[in-house]
């Protein structure tokens, strides 16, 4: 019988499943678009493995992404943990000695730096999105390119075009008078991908010490143009690992291994959770003016969770409710 | 005379006590909320740091409670702090708000209008009743904010931390109900009384971090998301280095010449930054060498989206951070943050500081 641990990554753009084994070798990996119906997506993941594999153990669960709440209510994870810690844990399990991780993600772009494998300091995209995948997809959207022939096309100019890259709507009306100008598609392509690069190296990397060896994750790294922009501006080789679409998954199994490890046992409710009914509810609380939007999970009519208000009325009720049970 | 003040954390426990002794009829604004924040975003300018817009909140749900003279200090440092008091007025005169402004300028600007303003807001006659009045506020302050921190030292600590929050839940609630200074003293011992009870536990080392920053983002719980209950549940100590009780010790107890931390924090900023640049941005780079040689694994720095002094702060404390290897996360505060990529952040770096910690012990 194949005894995996499950890593999950719940993010704004996709939901990734991964299954890796005792020696952190990566079994299956499933990369799936959330569409903004994560319990769903979550639903149809884990049957497909229900399907796959016959006889399945599940050694433990660890989910990570922005999404990681939501998914530890409905599988009963182990580990809860941010993405940040997530994908340096599984930067370093690809390049022992690696000393910067660039992830650039749908909506999320970040910086982590380690050194001697402890990390040391990272930064996030603050108050803008311009520097992420979310952008691109936008561009192309707008040049009429698929977004997976995105790089190929950049990689052909000879001649990139400048791009004002600070604001995705700005870079869009800049782009189209590029276009009006004349410019080839390919050159705009670059321009673009050398803009997000420049943005993001001066928005998320501001102030970093960026040293080798640089590891380059998250979606984005797909882009073979953005590639070549960041070897380009930073002047030094930047790897990509074979799974860098589902790194923070991996990294949210490797940290499953390390907790069960630690107490022996899993709160994983078994891949037949797929079969069971999710409601999801939402109310907007009036016992004051903050007019929390309360949200509640049932599952099978059973009440899991409830969360969103800030006084905690609502959510105390199920805690006191499960101290009874308990 | 109905008397309000806008909020900045339990500076309204102690206000309310004390003005309510002085015979004054006050009025508090609700607790900020989003209502709050979405009416001061709207009448407010579009550009201006969100102190201002959460204040305007708070002056027109106080006025829709009948409230119509407005208390404020005002700094005249160069920071926007400075305006907030005329810019306001005009805000609410432009909403047709006919409203009373009672400003609190530091004494260098003119000892007659402060006296004026002092002795027209206290009731009183001479200046011995102010002072006796002046005692009892400070008591109510000093308590209310050791209160505070006894529950952040207990959330860290607490087998269920959680049950620390529906204590303070509580005792905020009561306060609402609860006039003048005697029964204000008599709740907040009940509550601590409270606090001491819950159970801890033993042998535990949490994670020590320093807030630092522009100080109305530090000391207001609804502006920086609650930011000491975050930390809290996920066991780490949480201190403030700026609170109401704070600011009193070093501008008006210890006028003119400020408190003893204070200064020490301005000794320690000197080789970075010798000079006022506005606000407290002196004192946040002294304050993240302040917990440093206190032995904390780390500071945050809170500042609201465009605050100046903060700014300078900001890039001399990357400097600081690389110095003396010690970590300093920078979150920046606005009506669009986000609350779970706050979360986020914050996870990540209490994983940080543990991790670091871990390795010195260990490795």
């Amino acid at each position: 019988m194949a005894k995996y641990y499950m890593g999950i990554d719940v993010g704004s753009v996709s939901t990734n499943i991964v299954l890796m084994d005792d020696n952190n070798n990566i079994h299956y990996k499933k990369y799936l678009r959330t569409q903004g119906k994560p319990i769903e997506v979550l639903k149809k993941g884990i049957g497909e493995i229900e399907d796959k594999f016959d006889k399945l153990e599940v050694l433990g669960v660890g989910v990570t992404g922005s999404g990681r709440y939501l998914a530890n209510i409905i599988v009963g994870a182990d580990i809860v943990k941010n993405e940040i810690t997530a994908h340096a844990v599984a930067g370093l399990n690809v390049i022992p000695d690696v000393r910067t991780i660039i992830e650039i993600g749908g909506q999320d772009s970040k910086i982590i730096l380690i050194r001697d494998k402890i990390v040391t300091d990272f930064a996030m995209n603050t108050v803008c999105a311009a520097g992420t995948g979310s952008f691109l997809d936008r561009q192309a959207i707008r040049l009429g390119v698929d977004i997976s022939d995105f790089g190929k096309l950049a990689l052909q100019s000879k001649n990139s075009v400048r791009i004002a890259g600070r604001c995705a709507v700005f870079a869009e009306s800049d782009m189209i008078h590029k276009q009006q100008l004349g410019h080839k598609q390919s050159d705009i392509a670059k321009g673009l991908c050398e803009a997000l690069v420049r943005n993001y190296l001066n928005n998320v990397g501001k102030g970093k010490e960026i040293l080798p060896p640089v590891l380059f994750q998250g979606g984005v790294a797909a882009n073979i143009g953005i590639r070549q922009a960041f070897k380009e501006a930073l002047g030094m080789e930047v790897h990509v690992p074979e799974n860098y679409d589902v790194m923070g998954a991996i990294g949210a199994a490797i940290l499953a291994k390390e907790e069960v490890k630690k107490t022996g046992r899993t709160n994983f409710k078994g891949t037949s959770l797929h079969k069971m009914d999710y409601q999801v509810n939402g109310f907007e609380c009036n016992g004051c003016s903050n007019l929390c939007e309360v949200i509640e999970i049932k599952e099978d009519g059973k009440l899991l969770a409830r969360y969103g208000d800030k006084c905690g009325k609502w959510s105390n009720i199920i805690n006191d409710r499960d101290f009874k049970l308990a | 005379m109905k008397l309000t003040f806008p909020h900045m954390g339990n500076v309204y426990i102690a206000g309310k006590a004390f003005f309510e002794e002085l015979g004054q009829q006050v009025i508090i604004p609700p607790r900020c909320s989003s209502k709050t924040l979405e009416m001061g975003t709207k009448h407010a300018p579009e550009t201006i740091c969100l102190p201002l817009k959460i204040m305007i909140g708070n002056f027109i749900e106080s006025i829709e409670k009948g409230a119509d003279t407005i208390l404020l200090t005002g700094s005249c440092g160069p920071c926007r702090f400075g305006y907030y008091s005329i810019l306001e007025k005009n805000v609410l005169n432009d909403l047709g708000y006919d409203i009373d402004f009672v400003v609190l300028d530091p004494l260098r600007e003119g000892l007659k209008p402060l006296r004026d303003n002092v002795y027209k807001l206290f009731k009183a006659k001479n200046f011995m009743d102010v002072i006796i009045a002046g005692k009892i506020g400070w008591q109510l302050i000093k308590k209310a904010d050791y209160l505070i921190q006894l529950s952040n030292i207990k959330r860290a600590y607490a087998i269920d931390s959680y049950e620390v929050d529906s204590i303070i839940d509580d005792y905020y609630r009561k306060v609402e109900k609860t006039f003048g200074q005697k029964a204000m003293m008599n709740l907040m011992d009940e509550t601590m009384e409270k606090l001491n009870r819950v159970k801890i536990k033993k042998d535990y080392q949490p994670i020590k971090i320093g807030l630092i920053g522009e100080i109305y983002t530090v000391i207001e719980p609804f502006v920086n998301l609650e930011i000491e209950r975050k930390l809290g549940h996920m066991g780490v100590l949480v201190e403030k280095s700026l609170t109401p009780t704070i600011w009193v010790e070093h501008h008006v107890k210890s006028y003119p010449f400020g408190s003893k931390t204070e200064r020490q924090k301005y000794r320690l900023a000197k080789p970075y930054l010798k000079t006022l640049v506005g606000g407290h941005g002196r004192e946040t780079v002294g304050s993240a060498l302040y917990y440093k040689d206190r032995g904390f694994d780390g500071v945050i720095q809170l500042l609201p989206l465009n605050c100046m002094p903060e700014i300078v702060a900001k890039s001399i404390l990357s400097t600081v951070s690389r110095d003396f290897d010690f970590p300093i996360m920078t979150l920046i505060l606005d009506e669009m943050t986000g609350e779970a990529g706050y979360l986020t952040r914050l996870e990540a770096f209490v994983d940080l500081l543990r991790r670091k910690k871990e390795e010195v012990r260990y490795g």
